[in-house]
């Protein structure tokens, strides 16, 4: 018996309805996805079923977790993060400019962290091995970059937009189109990985990934805006992104929280 | 909403985690990513292990990344882990002399992992250990623990963290091989689950 977008559209008003009537009872706003969110199949049995032991960071700021890893100018080279330029020719596709600035939980900058990226090329074909969707591959695109944030935390990527894929969840399930994003803050608590979409997807309300977030206001967070003034003339059109880190640091616990 | 307002008063929402998935082994890992200690350093240990699924299977596809201070419990902040090749676009690998403290190791198809880094010393009141934050395909969002290395009996005894999670304690602590070499193996799920952490 083969499972249907159906069955799967019908798991995900029903977590969705559970997380509305938690909310109504007075359960807090949940920001992350819930690691036991079942119609995502490939969680099922790698989700822990202990609750995580809180640890209370203020209780002991010497934590080797309040302080990040450091990353500089020799992590990068002068074009990681321009992902059209990293072969001879010009990928197919269109050129998109990705910007946005990654911030603290108290909205203050994060400045010199590393931010990695990876994606499908235009087709919806990833660069990987592994990877057997019946696309083509395009010789001059990875789909791989990386970039140090400025001194206001900005980052800027310029790339191809990524195709949707199709993946074997279900029976016709296909991912909206994304970006992976890799991100380390102020702390290493506040590492985060997570994917960019972009706007008026058709396959949001499809996606068991998207909808495992299941916060109406926190999945909208994950959806790029359009930005015309980023879109470079003659070139690319662009999409602003911010990102937000959770979790305490260092500095965190000095301002007194 | 995509462009976050500063301006007020209150703490700005996070942005929601999401899953590693199954492609980003041509984008995260990188060479030298499981050598984080400086060559031939007298403090080097091998810290290696599986990551089991809920049924006791091996991942092929989740990453571990590391990170912990030097042996005199100082943290590194140290650039250089992943230092990239300007000529060829690829990476260099670390440069064997000075110490990160982080790296980045992918279970390869047995599920197995592994780390060479420096000894980590004691910071803070606790026993030394090693963070740890793992990602798969099919985890909604990574998970952290720590690795804490056998031998100082009366130092894990008086750690906060082993002491408030009781007969648990075991998944935290790596086992002794001899010749600087510890085994750490990550349960997700099930019978000896391994301690999980959530920092606040």
């Amino acid at each position: 018996m083969s499972l249907t977008q159906q069955d799967i559209d019908r798991e995900i008003a029903a977590r969705h309805a559970a997380y509305e009537k938690r909310l109504a009872d007075g359960a807090p706003v949940e920001h992350h996805p819930r690691r036991d969110y079942t119609p995502y199949r490939s969680s099922v049995l790698r989700h822990p079923v202990q609750p995580p032991v809180a640890i209370d960071s203020a209780q002991d700021p010497e934590l080797v977790e309040l302080y990040s890893p450091a990353f500089g100018e020799r992590d990068i080279t002068e074009i990681d993060n321009d992902l059209t330029r990293h072969h001879r020719g010009e990928p197919v596709g269109e050129r998109i400019t990705v910007s946005g600035r990654l911030l603290d939980r108290a909205g203050r900058p994060v400045r010199g962290q590393l931010i990695e990226i990876w994606q499908a090329n235009s087709a919806g074909r990833y660069a990987h091995r592994r990877e057997q969707h019946d696309a083509p591959l395009d010789p001059n695109f990875t789909g791989a970059g990386r970039t140090l944030t400025d001194a206001e935390g900005r980052y800027r990527f310029t790339t191809i937009q990524p195709g949707p894929y199709p993946w074997r969840n279900h029976v016709n399930a296909w991912r909206p189109a994304h970006i992976h994003f890799s991100v380390f803050g102020a702390a290493f608590t506040q590492r985060l990985v997570t994917q960019m979409y972009f706007p008026n997807d058709p396959l949001f309300p499809y996606d068991p990934i998207l909808q495992s977030v299941t916060d109406d206001a926190a999945r909208q967070r994950l959806i790029a805006t359009y930005d015309h003034g980023l879109s470079v003339p003659e070139f690319s059109l662009g999409y602003h992104w911010d990102i937000v880190l959770d979790g305490p640091s260092a500095t965190w616990t000095e301002e007194g929280r | 909403m995509t462009k976050t307002d500063t301006s007020g008063p209150e703490q700005v929402p996070p942005t929601p985690s999401h899953t590693v998935g199954p492609f980003y082994g041509y984008a995260l890992p990188f060479r030298g990513g499981e050598d984080i200690a400086p060559l031939g350093h007298r403090d080097t240990i091998t810290v290696h292990g599986y990551v089991l699924d809920g049924a006791g299977e091996p991942l092929p596809d989740a990453l571990v990344e590391l990170w912990g201070p030097r042996p005199d419990g100082t943290v590194p902040q140290v650039d250089g882990s992943l230092r990239r090749d300007p000529a060829t676009g690829g990476h260099l690998g670390r440069n064997g002399v000075e110490f990160t403290g982080w790296g980045r190791s992918q279970t390869d198809a047995d599920g197995h992992w592994y780390a060479r880094t420096l000894r980590p010393g004691v910071r803070g009141r606790g026993a030394p250990y090693l963070s740890v934050c793992v990602f798969a395909r099919g985890l909604l969002m990574h998970l952290f623990t720590r690795i804490y290395l056998p031998g100082d009996e009366a130092a894990l005894a008086a750690d906060p963290l082993l002491v408030r999670v009781g007969d648990r304690r075991d998944t935290l602590i790596a086992g002794d091989e001899g010749e600087g070499a510890y085994r750490f193996d990550i349960r997700l799920q099930g019978e000896g689950e391994t301690v999980f952490l959530e920092y606040r």
